[in-house]
């Protein structure tokens, strides 16, 4: 029998190595792994490359996480927001390396790397400093970039629902990056705020299906009465 | 010299955007733009965080965590409305889907060339977020701004001083002075707002006007 529950955030963790790229979904505060992100920080992988939209907010979660000196590079969209304090810090101390990536542009490396792509031209970024040092090729007329596929190590996502076999989904504007985090990395874990009996998840409206996910962990939302 | 208020200028744009459109309203002052198109005329928003169909600012009691937009604030859906994932949001945005999107910016010249995510070459870290994927990809990009900077600074401008975050995209610009369309060397004026001359356009420009006949 297939069952890719876990018990324990030690389990969900168990593997994760020094120096491996971790993709975070979430798109500020939604839809943003935060048991898993703790289950991380005690597990105590270093070195690490996240890829994630926002730097982190405040001293939890991925702030937490890059204050601990265990994050080397962050590749992101958006690293300043209210609140980016750490990164701020880090950042201004040369301790933290930082690659901006056009949003659009993040969540197509990963979909090309999810989906066996190597490569692929956008005109999304052409002519800025964005695309400095990078291929450019007319297409139809317009200048297109070359942007490589971005694969993760491990990819940390929250879904709503999961069942034994992995398939998710999720809740709203929760889904952002997770459903295409999912697809990028080798290892992929999943917390979800409720699992439930194989059979109960309408097949029309999985939208991870399990195998894009190895792990799953219920983790019940925090004042959630659903 | 009087001119066009921000809801004002709301209400302008909005004045432009037909029934059907698929339209994304950049973080900041464009944000306004959908509280001026009235109920009556369907015009689908779009939020970069993968929501289709975005309605108003929920009503007391009825706020959902789990339903923000693009700039974090707590959001709607409308009937018929649907929700994705990333990649398929800015699919929607970079494979010419939206009708329309309009950004805030920096500056904006004649050109076409837009720069809105960088306050200089200095900064190395500025926050991009969908800037670039939206001004390349939407069919039409508007921009919306003040005309000039606070302390008097033209925003239309022969050319961008500020890193750039697309060339040659930008159709319209609206601003609390005019409604200007980009000519590719210069600006057409569309519209002035009540009260403002065209010297004082002129005066607030650093790129050509032409003015209809």
């Amino acid at each position: 029998m297939i069952d890719k529950t876990v018990r324990t955030m030690a389990e969900a963790m168990d593997g994760i190595q020094d120096g491996s790229v971790v993709l975070l979904g979430g798109f500020g505060s939604v839809g943003q792994p935060d048991a898993l992100i703790d289950g991380l920080i005690e597990q105590g992988a270093k070195d690490l490359v996240i890829v994630a939209n926002n730097a982190g907010t405040g001293r939890i979660g991925l702030a937490r996480l890059m204050e601990l000196g265990r994050v080397r590079r962050i590749i992101c969209s958006y690293p300043r927001s209210a609140g980016s304090v750490v990164f701020e810090e880090l950042y201004r101390a040369g301790k933290l390396e930082l690659e901006i990536v056009p949003q659009g542009t993040l969540a197509e490396r990963m979909r090309a790397a999810g989906a066996g792509v190597g490569a692929f031209f956008t005109p999304t970024a052409h002519g800025t400093r964005l695309a400095e040092g990078k291929e450019v090729r007319e297409i139809n007329g317009r200048p297109h970039i070359l942007e490589y596929a971005l694969h993760g190590d491990v990819a940390l996502v929250e879904a709503w629902c999961a069942d034994r076999w992995g398939n998710l989904t999720y809740n709203k504007s929760g889904r952002n990056f997770n459903a295409v985090m999912a697809t990028a990395a080798r290892l992929t874990i999943a917390q979800a705020h409720h699992i439930v009996p194989l059979g109960e998840l309408d097949p029309e409206a999985v939208v991870t299906p399990g195998i894009f996910v190895n792990r799953v962990v219920a983790v019940p939302p925090k004042g959630d009465n659903t | 010299m009087s001119s066009w208020t921000r809801a004002q200028m709301a209400a302008r744009v909005a004045d432009d955007i037909p029934e059907g459109w698929y339209v994304n309203l950049g973080i900041g002052m464009p944000t306004m733009v959908a509280d001026h198109v009235p109920e009556t005329r369907e015009v689908i928003f779009h939020s970069e965080n993968g929501v289709l169909g975005m309605g108003p600012a929920p009503e007391a009691g009825q706020e959902d965590p789990w339903l923000i937009n693009a700039g974090k604030q707590l959001v709607t859906l409308r009937t018929g409305g649907a929700y994705v994932h990333h990649a398929d949001s800015f699919a929607m945005i970079r494979g010419g889907h939206l009708d329309l999107c309009v950004l805030g910016a920096f500056e904006v010249a004649g050109s076409g060339d837009v720069a809105n995510w960088a306050t200089s070459e200095n900064d190395t870290a500025p926050a991009v977020g969908g800037a670039m994927d939206l001004a390349a990809g939407a069919k039409r990009l508007w921009v919306m701004m003040e005309h000039t900077t606070k302390d008097g600074r033209p925003k239309l401008v022969r050319r961008c001083s500020y890193p750039l975050t697309a060339i040659g995209s930008v159709r319209r610009v609206y601003t609390n002075m005019a409604v200007l369309d980009v000519t590719g060397t210069g600006f057409a004026v569309v519209e002035l707002a009540p009260g403002v001359t065209r010297e004082a356009l002129e005066a607030a420009t650093d790129a050509e006007l032409v003015f209809p006949a």
